[in-house]
């Protein structure tokens, strides 16, 4: 029972690592790369845009959906890792 | 065919679809009538929940808005998407090992009150009218478009039809319904935007497309920048808001988006938690499809419109050349001209064409009234004229047009003279949208008042049969208000829809997040955020929008729209201290937080 309780709580700080360093993309494109450095990225051209107005409109998108998708495949086999998956 | 009969077959058609749906899969009992069953895969959930989700905001005004604002409306793109990672991260999983009916019922359950069951009703009926007037009100412009109607019996039409699917049908119809619609608007808004970016850019992707050339050698961007700058608005680009503003609406829409109950309650219809993270992650997948376009379309709509107003040598068009799509929007009240140089030509550029509150036309007598329009020009009369004063060191001439954000998507087809199929699909897209939301928001209305409110609170013994009732009758009570709301408007869609989201933000995403991360929450510190937040985030709105608070006078410069993130933290750092000097959860209550935090053993939705 105790094994079980240690069990439980190294999967959830095991989840929360990846919750937090994905968070942490998250944040840095889209209020750090799209609001904060916006003026200083607008600087650099990408294909026609502007790189701070690209990652506003475009990027942050892009970003998003890879994150998710990423979030469901890692915890997928966490859960297998842990046995915790149904 | 002609566009009317063609958009016509479009938009009936579309509609008999949705009512056959609702018909085979309507519900039967009051776990179908709320949450489907709880059998819908990952995928079909994803589509419905992207469906859901994208509004008549995002549909019809989204692109209409970052058209005039440029980048200033980035923060609708990256909140409204970005919302989904903190969904898919923070909420879906455990909200669905938790695996209850409504948001409601996570709250009174996780806080062991019913006073904090019926904080959160009110939280959910606020939020759900504010946004469905604005979903409302979207069915009436587009069905004042493609009937010739006035607005107020296009938003009866839209109240019809929903009436029909939402009640009958309850979640197990609307899921099945939204796949349908979702389906439908995504093909009416990406179709018209390959046509789009193919003739000005011949860029087959609008994503790209937006950064390539035209035809004059110019970028798409580069070109713009100069065409708006020229005529004295900000650059495109670039934006005019503070850094600060910006980040706080942005955040306000994002945490807003992840702390909207009809969007929340989706996943309680997948079967088990690695389902609701898939799904979360299929439903940004196809959200992204459509926003992703957005910025194109918003841009080479603003080319187009500023090239055909202003003509070729920036000077003006002659009125009775414009193009029909002119005046049949000024017909629908959604265009005016008041020709300030009195040179019989139109001419667009930076300033109000108009006085008043919102600068919006005021319009003399009736659109087929011929004794309303203009003796010379034969234009409708407008009684509130601006001064059509102008800096001419900034711009060229006075701005004589006005034109509302939320027709740039229906009319940008016609603008960039695409066939007529092409406009035809957009009503229907449109109407798939502005539906597939507002019946997402009757149900969770409807299910507040007969589960979390009847149900849980006030008359637990009625049976299965009865609630299902009261949730059909409430339904119906809801769409009579919802249609009033939509007659009568606060503001635009968007802003509408803006404030539902500052609401969401600042009561139930700190509540949700504190019930699962930290166990230590207790109904004390959850209740006395969550009214913090809302109260807070209610009075700054009210005082700035609807009271004549002036902008000066914003706190630390954070707009109305903004101040949700603000109302977030309040209720964050208040349901903390609370808590803190107040008794722990029950031991059950704890053990309910260390069993929602691992997937295995989920049961179906139950009670």
């Amino acid at each position: 029972m105790k094994k079980d309780i240690n069990k439980a709580q190294q999967y959830w700080r095991r989840n929360l690592q990846i919750i937090f360093s994905y968070l942490v993309i998250w944040f840095v494109v889209s209020f750090g790369f799209g609001i904060v450095f916006v003026d200083e990225l607008n600087q650099f051209n990408i294909f026609g845009f502007k790189l701070g107005y690209w990652f506003a409109n475009q990027g942050s998108i892009l970003v998003f959906c890879a994150l998710t998708i990423a979030y469901a495949i890692r915890m997928g086999r966490l859960d297998s890792e842990f046995d915790v998956h149904e | 065919m002609s566009l009317e009969q063609l958009t016509y077959m479009f938009v009936v058609g579309s509609f008999g679809i949705y009512i056959a749906i609702a018909f085979w899969s309507r519900a039967s009992s009051t776990q179908e009538f709320y949450v489907a069953g709880g059998g819908v895969t990952p995928l079909a959930n994803g589509m419905a929940t992207a469906a859901d989700w994208m509004s008549a905001a995002s549909f019809i005004s989204l692109a209409g808005i970052v058209s005039f604002a440029g980048y200033d409306a980035s923060g609708f793109i990256m909140g409204w998407t970005g919302g989904y990672v903190l969904l898919a991260l923070l909420l879906a999983p455990y909200l669905r090992k938790f695996g209850k009916f409504t948001v409601p019922d996570f709250v009174g359950d996780r806080y062991y009150s019913s006073v904090a069951r019926v904080v959160a009703v009110i939280c959910v009926l606020f939020i759900s009218f504010t946004y469905i007037a604005g979903q409302m009100r979207g069915t009436g412009i587009v069905f004042s478009r493609f009937l010739q109607v006035e607005i107020d019996t296009g938003v009866m039409i839209g109240m019809a039809v929903v009436f029909v699917y939402a009640v009958l049908g309850g979640m197990k119809g609307i899921t099945y319904t939204q796949v349908a619609q979702y389906c439908v608007m995504i093909f009416a808004f990406t179709v018209p935007a390959l046509f789009l970016t193919f003739s000005m850019t011949g860029h087959l992707l609008p994503q790209t497309g937006l950064g390539a050339t035209l035809s004059n050698g110019q970028p798409v961007l580069d070109h713009l920048d100069a065409l708006v700058t020229e005529l004295g608005f900000a650059s495109f680009t670039e934006g005019s808001k503070s850094n600060m503003d910006m980040f706080f609406i942005t955040a306000s829409l994002m945490f807003g988006t992840a702390g909207l109950p009809h969007v929340i309650v989706r996943f309680f219809t997948v079967p088990r938690v690695r389902d609701a993270r898939i799904s979360a992650a299929w439903a940004l997948v196809f959200i992204s499809l459509l926003y992703s376009t957005i910025p194109a379309v918003a841009a080479f709509g603003r080319i187009n419109l500023i090239e055909t107003v202003n003509g070729a040598d920036n000077t003006g068009t002659a009125y009775e050349e414009m193009p029909q799509w002119f005046k049949k929007w000024e017909n629908a009240g959604l265009i005016a001209w008041y020709d300030h140089n009195a040179d019989g030509r139109t001419q667009y550029a930076a300033g109000d064409a108009f006085t008043g509150r919102q600068h919006k036309p005021i319009y003399w007598g009736t659109a087929e009234d011929k004794v309303a329009r203009n003796f010379y020009y034969n234009q409708r009369h407008v009684i509130n004229p601006s001064s059509g004063e102008f800096d001419p060191k900034v711009q060229p001439f006075a701005n004589e047009i006005y034109v509302d954000p939320d027709i740039m998507v229906l009319a940008n087809p016609e603008i960039a003279e695409l066939p007529d199929w092409v406009i035809a699909l957009i009503a229907a897209g449109a109407m798939a949208a502005a539906l597939s939301t507002a019946a997402g928001l009757l149900l969770v209305i409807a299910t507040a008042v007969s589960h979390d409110l009847i149900k849980k609170t006030i008359r637990p013994k009625i049976t299965d049969k009865q609630e299902l009732l009261a949730a059909r009758l409430a339904a119906m009570v809801a769409i009579l208000v919802a249609g009033y709301l939509g007659m009568n408007p606060p503001d635009y869609v968007a802003a509408v829809v803006a404030l539902a989201f500052g609401l969401a933000c600042a009561s139930f995403f700190p509540a949700i997040i504190m019930g699962i991360f930290y166990q230590r929450m207790n109904k004390y510190g959850a209740i006395s955020g969550m009214l913090v937040g809302l109260i807070s985030t209610i009075c700054y709105i009210a005082y700035f929008k609807f009271m004549g608070g002036k902008p000066s006078d914003w706190l630390l410069g954070i707009s109305p729209e903004g101040f949700g993130a603000l109302g977030m933290m309040l209720n964050f750092i208040v349901a903390y201290l609370v808590s803190n000097l107040t008794p722990e959860p029950p031991k059950h209550i704890q053990n309910i937080v260390q069993n929602i935090r691992v997937p295995r053993n989920t049961g179906s939705a139950y009670y």
